[in-house]
């Protein structure tokens, strides 16, 4: 390898990476923001004293926001989604990708269900006719439609398929002949097998349910029964724009609710930025891996 | 006569792949159920829907709640606000991810390229509610942003509340929260790139910058295509998730897009068929769009989706 030491190549290689750090730094900044904001006194927060750092620390807004029964009670109804939705979720996207795998030639009509299955990528019922659909299964506040509707998502079917694929067709043959059926070829060869895939694929499925709110006010009426992100939306909504050219006192009072606000905002996106090092880990593996088409 | 046909290939796939077949029972009921009986409940969108009667039980009304749609004040709006987000991601939004992955493959340290990457990545998995909050906490009066832009003749009042910056705020945010993601799909294909084109561009005199222009963009360039296509097919796709937690009446006349206003008439107003017509104008918009794209790119760069 040659290596050019020329006056144009150094300054290139310094700008480069001073402003690849600056667009990571841009990527932390708000996150980095928020946490201050959130540790910060009300007065501080007004003030616009905060930036990355909390001002006159204090954890008053975090002890409000889980002293709140409705925001705890949202946090457990979304933690019921992530699971309950989740293992449905794994389950349906297994028995989806393994039929879709096989050759055509073992699965004659193969084409035919990856038509049905890729046709509602392009074409969907849209807004009002699902939530029609939903409803008339009476499935309204109940978990039921948080994971249901959504219980195959077509982008990590195609990862774990094209996974699915790229095994050697002689590990299935071998244990045909060995008498094994194809529920026992998944579960003993496949399954294991796939183990990344699956990771990746479940903690997109995770991350997907937690981070999910549209479905919660679409499909529950009672606000009890909105899981965490929806919950949230309702006070973020709430901002009120009434307050521009307010009093000085009135200016305080919303601008402590800043603090709390921020506060509940970081404890939503918490549990993302927790499991974000091991999704980070598989996920690039996983898509190169998914992506590459025999 | 072909649908006996079907039907015997059906018998016989059936008999022959018994356990298959077993193994799709659930998936088969969830794409009946959750698929496609909403594609059949777009009939709606044809007549006049009124719950007590059912789907099938209410009258028909023809193209009605499209010639509505169409003469309304708000279709003009609706159509060219979405065009208007559209063009300016694709031209905003589509190159910054490719840029970002030139740059990073250009570093040579493998750590600091690792901690870019996962630093970067990072926005993409935070949820739209949180992302709202920071941009409504942001640009509210007194938050870094609204500061920020009052050195530039702000007048600090929430930049939410002014129609002509919520494009921008909107774009931004955008490119903010997928650039890194966005990136991967590129940096896979610049990884894909044989190292002895380069040693061979090396060989005959070329300089970094003609390396990457002769070596690196046409290795990238059937992803950049295939990307592409996707984004023309979905010209008319903007989702409404973001918009509806940004926009307000003050903003309407640029921030409402075609999905958010089918939200509005059916969730918020209850013209159930009238918002599903206007859904059904945008998907069929959308993959007469997706299917020109493609054949225009098989075309003219031999690059195509199918």
């Amino acid at each position: 390898m040659i290596t050019d030491r020329s006056l144009g190549r150094r300054v290139f290689i310094a700008g480069n990476f001073t402003f690849l750090f600056l667009i990571s730094f841009l990527c932390l900044m708000p996150i980095m923001h928020i946490l201050a904001i959130s540790f910060s006194s009300g007065a501080a927060a007004a003030a616009g004293k905060v930036s990355l750092w909390p001002v006159d620390f204090t954890t008053a807004a975090y002890d409000n926001v889980f002293g709140k029964p409705e925001y705890l009670r949202a946090f457990w109804v979304s933690i019921q989604r992530v699971l309950l939705g989740t293992a449905l979720s794994m389950a349906l996207m297994i028995v989806t990708a393994y039929p879709l795998s096989k050759d055509p030639r073992q699965f004659r009509l193969r084409t035919f269900y990856a038509w049905v299955f890729v046709f509602t990528i392009l074409f969907s019922g849209g807004l009002i006719p699902t939530y029609l659909t939903v409803k008339n299964l009476g499935m309204i506040d109940t978990l039921w439609a948080l994971v249901l509707p959504t219980a195959i998502p077509v982008f990590n079917v195609i990862l774990l398929l094209n996974f699915y694929r790229n095994l050697p067709k002689e590990l299935e043959e071998s244990s045909r002949i060995d008498g094994a059926g194809h529920f026992k070829t998944l579960w003993k060869i496949y399954v294991p097998l796939s183990l990344p895939a699956l990771a990746t694929t479940g903690l997109f499925t995770v991350v997907g349910h937690w981070n999910s709110w549209f479905d919660g006010m679409l499909y529950m009426n009672h606000t009890e029964n909105y899981p965490l992100q929806t919950f949230l939306q309702t006070v973020i909504i709430k901002m009120d724009f009434r307050f521009i050219k307010a009093e000085q006192a009135e200016l305080m009072v919303k601008l402590s609710d800043r603090t709390s606000r921020a506060a509940q905002i970081f404890v939503a996106a918490f549990p993302i930025l927790i499991v974000y090092p091991f999704l980070q880990r598989f996920f690039i593996k996983g898509i190169v891996m998914g992506s590459v088409k025999e | 006569m072909d649908k006996t046909a079907f039907g015997r290939r059906f018998v016989r796939d059936f008999l022959t792949n018994k356990y298959l077949y077993a193994m799709m029972i659930p998936v088969i009921a969830y794409y009946l159920i959750f698929q496609y009986t909403p594609m059949y409940g777009v009939l709606i969108a044809f007549k006049n829907y009124v719950p007590a009667k059912g789907i099938l039980g209410s009258p028909w009304v023809g193209l009605d709640h499209f010639q509505a749609f169409f003469d309304s004040y708000y279709f003009l709006r609706v159509l060219s606000n979405t065009i208007i987000i559209s063009v300016y991601s694709l031209l905003f939004e589509f190159p910054a991810p490719i840029i970002l992955a030139l740059m990073i493959n250009e570093v040579r340290s493998r750590r600091y390229k690792k901690f870019v990457q996962t630093v970067t990545y990072m926005p993409y998995f935070i949820s739209m509610i949180v992302i709202a909050g920071l941009i409504r906490d942001f640009t509210d009066s007194g938050g870094v942003i609204n500061t920020l832009y009052s050195y530039f003749g702000g007048d600090g009042t929430s930049m939410l509340q002014h129609a002509g910056l919520f494009r921008p705020i909107y774009i931004l945010s955008e490119i903010w929260q997928k650039i890194g993601w966005e990136s991967i799909i590129y940096l896979a294909a610049l990884m894909g790139i044989d190292q002895d084109q380069y040693e061979a561009a090396r060989i005959d005199g070329a300089g970094r910058l003609k390396q990457i222009w002769y070596v690196t963009l046409p290795g990238i360039l059937p992803t950049i295509v295939i990307l592409f296509i996707l984004r023309v097919g979905n010209l008319l796709n903007v989702g409404f998730e973001k918009i509806i937690l940004l926009y307000n009446p003050i903003t309407y006349e640029t921030a409402d897009v075609i999905s958010s206003f089918v939200y509005r008439k059916g969730l918020l107003e209850f013209n159930w068929s009238y918002s599903t017509s206007v859904g059904v104008f945008n998907s069929v918009i959308n993959l007469t769009l997706l299917v020109l794209a493609n054949w225009l790119s098989r075309k003219v760069t031999k690059n195509s989706l199918w």
